[in-house]
């Protein structure tokens, strides 16, 4: 039998990590919701920033701060360089070759990543105390992670409610017609919502790499759950996203904890397999 | 069509006499490509059956892994012989299948989430194959229990042609099976159901039915084809037989092919193995990752240049040049 306070552990451990998880469904949400095209190579997009973070505070001897801004700069160059370069030419195409041309790009920076920097396992080692509260030992690395964050997302949701170009690209995820026939641009709102989905993957990055070491596989790892968290939170939905990530690490968590890694994830799988069919809207949308 | 059927018997002349041909010391190698090829075109064409009715699935990995992980382990632990084990593991594939499909259609999970849908149930698949490490060997994969001798029970043997002819004929039954449902009332319905769901049901066509039927069919040949490829390769792996990895390839295949047309998916197979071979023998174990990454490269560049596929873009462009011709030749 697991002992209570390692649960209890495990409990808080998948908490502190929702908070990047839910950063990163929302980055992805936002993309999916204004363009209507899943980036399966989202996560490959984090795994570079992840590994220019590494380089700038190991090689470079970067403040972390300062790197992570370099992170936030080349997710939004990144986000950009994605929609104009293979997005753009195929936005009338059908949705498996959208879907399959990001799938071609995932392929693309894993093995340009195993080539650059082999399939080596990279951390940035941080001098930071373990907590220790209640007999519980809990990394302030992740606290910081969660609580930046938890900033991040609150950000965003002032920039999408209180900015003119916000309300644009909340108005393009409801009705993507009638936005054109309103007059506005819509390559001009999908340019900025794919640089803000970019700058969010380089934010999530700087904040994964100083938990888990980077190798070219890590988009494999996280890609999957990513999208998932993504699709469950409901388009365009905040508390959605939230909840669903917290929801989903929870499970991966303390299912880790008491049985194995693996059947945390397949149980995170599964509900999420059978959420879609009862809520296919998202975990807080009732169906209509 | 007169010099199309006679190009299509010439080269499957070809394929039938290819293992005597004279290659010096490179048969061994060309016949293995040349399995390779038959085999995940066969799989390829099992995954466009869905694929050309919209039914978009990232999840074809998990059908491939349950097919070759079941023969494997029957063959194994209880040496039931492939040829049984194969029909067991097309059974329990399509059952599987079923559990997730039926609710997929009764609650109309279609488009994007279909495809999400289908890629947990893939990756499902492969963490099960990895956490029952016990039984399945992990992620360090499960190498065929070798019989004696060559054995058509157990569906072992030495020499490669015998795996290229079966693996040729399996090809042909997958071409033929594609063939059928490209000429029944089925494909109208399915055809229909793409378009249109609420509409095709209005007009009379059972959706969950047709889509049952041709999910079915799809997910058994594939795990045939998982069988198939475990036989061949006698090493079954979670990572190369189940999983987002190999979905996306076959998925990659067939679309570079063209998923509309009878050869498309042989034709995005063949190119993306040789490919595949060719950058491999070219790079060598110099640049590791620098022939993944110009694959990777050179598929965005195909599905932005070439969105109806391969054999599709080349066959829009044989008829648009032969049309104002036959034109010409009807005013004269």
């Amino acid at each position: 039998m697991i002992e209570p306070i390692f649960l209890l552990e495990a409990a808080v451990n998948g908490i502190l990590l929702s908070g990047v998880l839910a950063l990163l469904a929302l980055g992805l949400n936002l993309i999916f919701g204004v363009v209507d095209i899943v980036w399966i190579a989202y996560v490959d997009l984090v795994m570079v920033c992840m590994y220019l973070v590494y380089f700038l505070v190991m090689v470079y001897g970067w403040p972390l701060w300062l790197a992570g801004l370099g992170s936030l700069a080349l997710g939004a160059l990144l986000g950009l360089g994605v929609h104009l370069l293979i997005i753009t030419p195929i936005l009338g195409s059908a949705p498996v070759n959208q879907l399959l041309a990001t799938g071609g790009l995932l392929f693309f920076l894993q093995s340009f990543a195993t080539f650059l920097w082999t399939t080596d396992h990279k951390t940035v080692r941080l001098a930071l105390p373990i907590l220790e509260v209640g007999g519980m030992f809990l990394s302030f690395v992740r606290l910081i992670a969660f609580v930046i964050s938890l900033l991040a997302m609150l950000g965003l949701w002032v920039f999408l409610r209180r900015t003119y170009i916000g309300t644009a690209i909340r108005a393009v995820s409801q009705d993507r017609e009638a936005m054109a026939l309103m007059g506005a641009n819509p390559q001009y709102v999908y340019l900025v919502t794919s640089a803000i989905g970019g700058a969010m993957a380089g934010l999530a990055g700087a904040l994964l790499v100083i938990q888990y070491s980077v190798h070219p596989f890590f988009g494999a790892a996280f890609g999957p759950l990513t999208f998932m968290i993504c699709v469950l939170g409901g388009l365009g939905n905040m508390v959605g996203a939230f909840v669903a990530a917290v929801v989903m690490s929870e499970i991966i968590s303390i299912g880790g904890v008491v049985i194995s890694t693996e059947m945390g994830y397949v149980i995170a799988f599964v509900v999420f397999i059978v959420m879609m069919f009862v809520r296919p809207g998202g975990l807080l949308v009732r169906r209509g | 069509m007169r010099a199309g059927r006679l190009a299509g018997a010439v080269l499957l002349a070809l394929l039938v006499l290819g293992p005597f041909l004279p290659m010096g010391g490179m048969r061994q190698y060309v016949l293995h490509v040349l399995i390779q090829i038959l085999v995940w075109s066969f799989i390829g064409g099992a995954w466009s059956l869905m694929g050309r009715f919209g039914l978009v699935s990232l999840g074809h990995g998990a059908f491939l892994g349950l097919g070759a992980y079941t023969v494997t382990l029957l063959w194994n632990a209880y040496g039931l012989t492939p040829w049984l084990g194969g029909v067991v593991a097309a059974a329990l594939t399509i059952v599987v299948a079923l559990v997730v499909a039926y609710p997929c259609s009764r609650f109309q999970v279609v488009g994007h989430y279909f495809a999400l849908v289908t890629l947990a149930v893939g990756e499902v698949v492969r963490l099960l194959i990895i956490a029952e490490r016990n039984w399945t060997g992990g992620s360090l994969g499960l190498s065929l229990r070798a019989s004696p001798s060559d054995s058509l029970l157990a569906m072992q043997f030495a020499d490669k042609r015998v795996f290229y002819y079966a693996s040729l004929v399996l090809w042909l039954a997958g071409l033929w099976i594609w063939y059928r449902v490209d000429r029944s009332m089925a494909r109208e319905a399915m055809e229909a159901i793409g378009e249109d769901e609420t509409a095709a049901a209005s007009v009379g066509i059972h959706v969950t039915r047709f889509k049952m039927g041709i999910t079915m069919l799809s997910a058994g040949l594939t795990a045939i084809g998982g069988v198939a490829y475990a036989q061949y390769i006698t090493y079954v792996n979670p990572d190369t037989l189940a999983g987002i990895g190999v979905s996306l390839r076959i998925v990659f295949a067939v679309v570079l092919g063209g998923m509309y047309s009878l050869l498309g998916p042989t034709v995005g197979t063949a190119l993306t193995i040789a490919l595949g071979e060719y950058l491999r023998v070219v790079f060598g174990l110099r640049l590791i990752g620098m022939a993944e990454t110009i694959y990777g490269l050179l598929l965005i560049v195909f599905i932005i240049f070439l969105p109806a596929g391969i054999y599709g873009s080349l066959r829009d462009a044989v008829t648009r040049l032969a049309r104002p011709a036959r034109l010409a030749g009807g005013l004269s």
